[in-house]
């Protein structure tokens, strides 16, 4: 159990911008040691929830508490535990990155030599750049400097909204394992919003979907794809063998034919290794099984709800 | 926190190439009319001091430094709130448009001072510019032209102040400059509160001033009532310096007037900024 004590509790929160209604009464809680993603599509709400917590964008109504203080009294006191980068990860561009991360970390209330600095910038994989101007850095680098500034006060919690956008392949997998190193070797709570799912489904233990300004589902990653039925393909020699014996037996509740060598099935985790036998005793050649229950299908079925 | 972010500030000016048209733009200005009245300068004194050789007889060197500082002064003053506002037009909306104020507004310090902290920036900044044009118009104009007593010609008569006389006159006409001048940096910061972008803040403060200047030289009825009100009206405060004797009730009127102006600005900008979403 990871959960210990209430990091973030943000209640019923509201906010217009005119007659339109950004967020509709949005309530989760984050607690520490969690990576809580923060899941909707674009325009769902998820920037502004994230500004709302940063302080960035005062509420219509709600409240939000941090580390069990409320943020609009105590505002500086919270702030100075959290690392953000809210949407693109942007700088001075006239300053070089160790010069751009001195100016956040004075007004961050932290003192730090040039040598910690150095030390945060070796951490993002960006050494040997410390001088260069950040005028020069690609979208890449300038994501890593920015994960470098959210650690410059040491935080307890850690708001990365959407980190990956524009990223290439390699970014996005280096950003990703920056995230689950940032929770794992210096034990930070993290809230990653992002609307590339699979993003979410490998590194977030717990999750919030939001849609329009009101929340979908929240709760924990894998309890709630596990109460999801699952959607198997497996790939035979015989499709019109195998869905004739697999419509004998009560393993699968819907059949669908994907090509013509493979078949989708609904049905359980536990039941892929008997439909499996069966196949296999009607000598039907299994030759792939893949799960295809993800977090996107379920993303999708909620949204489209 | 707010000698920290006042001095994170300083830096981010200190760094900012736009920073230094400024000054360039002075000291290329002043090299320009340093030059020319090297070359012409004799001439150009004798066309004002032509038309009052009938009454008036002139000794000495009327063409000293002093009064090369005095000239330029008076044709820099109409140039420099161009200079101070597309420095400090930028302070805010500039991290909006660069999208910096995102981070800046998440760190532990109240908005109140971040804007102060700019605010105290751009007064620092201004008194540079102002120091610089003071030390290239006197200063320089001196060290090639010698000293001398400053004959203030104007529409009503002619001043002439002599030498011993002179250096306090500068000091606070060049202080009464600055204040003026902080007032535009003050209108054009409270702008950039409203603007997500660098050229917006700039633009309007050169309007506005542009706008007053010809509502206060304007001669209608209407505008006899607000126009003493302008803060473009005492932008030429720092002259009273040059008279004599010194008004010194209209000094402290002007002074008056602009400190209003900075305080009633200030106040618009901390209203604003503690009220704006950063969406951008």
């Amino acid at each position: 159990m990871l959960a210990q004590h209430k990091i973030v509790e943000v209640n019923n929160l509201v906010k217009h911008y005119g007659t339109f209604c950004a967020l509709h009464s949005v309530s989760f809680d984050v607690y520490a040691g969690d990576i809580f993603g923060f899941l909707g599509p674009n325009g769902a709400g998820k920037s502004t929830t994230i500004r709302t917590i940063l302080s960035l964008i005062q509420p219509t109504s709600g409240s939000i508490n941090l580390f069990g203080k409320p943020l609009h009294s105590n505002r500086n006191e919270v702030l100075s535990k959290i690392g953000c980068i809210v949407e693109k990860p942007d700088f001075y561009k006239y300053l070089s990155a160790e010069k751009n991360l001195e100016i956040f970390a004075r007004i961050s209330g932290v003192t730090l030599s040039k040598t910690k600095i150095h030390e945060l910038i070796d951490f993002v994989g960006l050494k040997g750049r410390e001088r260069d101007k950040v005028a020069g850095f690609s979208h890449g680098m300038k994501q890593r400097l920015g994960i470098a500034q959210t650690l410059l006060n040491d935080p307890e919690l850690i708001l990365l909204d959407e980190p990956t956008t524009g990223l290439d392949p390699q970014g996005i997998i280096d950003i990703r394992n920056l995230i689950v190193q940032l929770k794992t070797e210096r034990n930070k709570t993290i809230i990653l919003s992002s609307h590339i799912l699979s993003e979410i489904e490998l590194i977030a233990n717990r999750m919030i979907i939001i849609n329009k300004g009101k929340t979908v589902v929240q709760g924990n990653v894998a309890d709630l794809l596990n109460s999801q039925e699952l959607v198997v393909m497996f790939t035979v020699n015989d499709v019109a063998l195998a869905k004739q014996v697999l419509s004998t037996s009560s393993f699968a509740n819907t059949i669908d034919t994907d090509t013509q060598s493979s078949l989708l099935l609904h049905t359980s985790n536990e039941s892929i290794p008997h439909i499996n036998k069966l196949l296999c005793d009607n000598n039907i050649q299994v030759t792939a099984i893949e799960t295809k229950r993800k977090l996107e299908d379920y993303f999708l079925k909620l949204i489209s709800a | 926190m707010f000698w920290k972010s006042t001095y994170n500030e300083l830096i981010k000016i200190a760094y900012k190439p736009r920073s230094y048209i400024g000054i360039g733009g002075i000291t290329l200005i002043i090299g320009i009319v340093l030059f020319a009245m090297k070359l012409e300068g004799k001439y150009y004194i004798s066309l004002i001091t032509g038309q009052l050789e009938q009454s008036v007889s002139f000794e000495g060197n009327i063409l000293n430094g002093n009064l090369i500082g005095f000239i330029i002064l008076q044709m820099l003053i109409v140039h420099v709130p161009l200079l101070i506002a597309f420095v400090t037009g930028d302070l805010i909306s500039g991290e909006a448009d660069m999208g910096t104020i995102r981070l800046l507004l998440t760190k532990p310090i109240s908005r109140n001072s971040i804007l102060f902290s700019k605010f105290l920036a751009s007064c620092v900044y201004t008194a540079v510019v102002v120091l610089w044009l003071a030390l290239m118009a006197v200063l320089l104009g001196r060290m090639l032209f010698g000293g001398g007593d400053l004959i203030v010609l104007k529409s009503d008569g002619l001043t002439i102040l002599q030498q011993h006389d002179i250096v306090w006159r500068f000091v606070y006409g060049f202080a009464m400059a600055f204040l003026s001048l902080v007032t535009v940096a003050t209108l054009a910061l409270t702008l950039s509160c409203f603007s997500e972008n660098s050229i917006g803040p700039i633009v309007s403060t050169m309007g506005i001033i542009l706008l007053f200047t010809i509502v206060g030289t304007l001669d209608v009825p209407l505008f006899d009532t607000i126009r003493p009100f302008m803060f473009t009206t005492h932008m030429a405060a720092w002259r009273c310096f040059f008279d004599d004797p010194i008004d010194t009730s209209q000094i402290l009127k002007s002074t008056l007037i602009l400190l209003t102006h900075i305080g009633v600005l200030l106040g618009i900008a901390t209203y604003k900024f503690n009220r704006k979403d950063i969406l951008s």
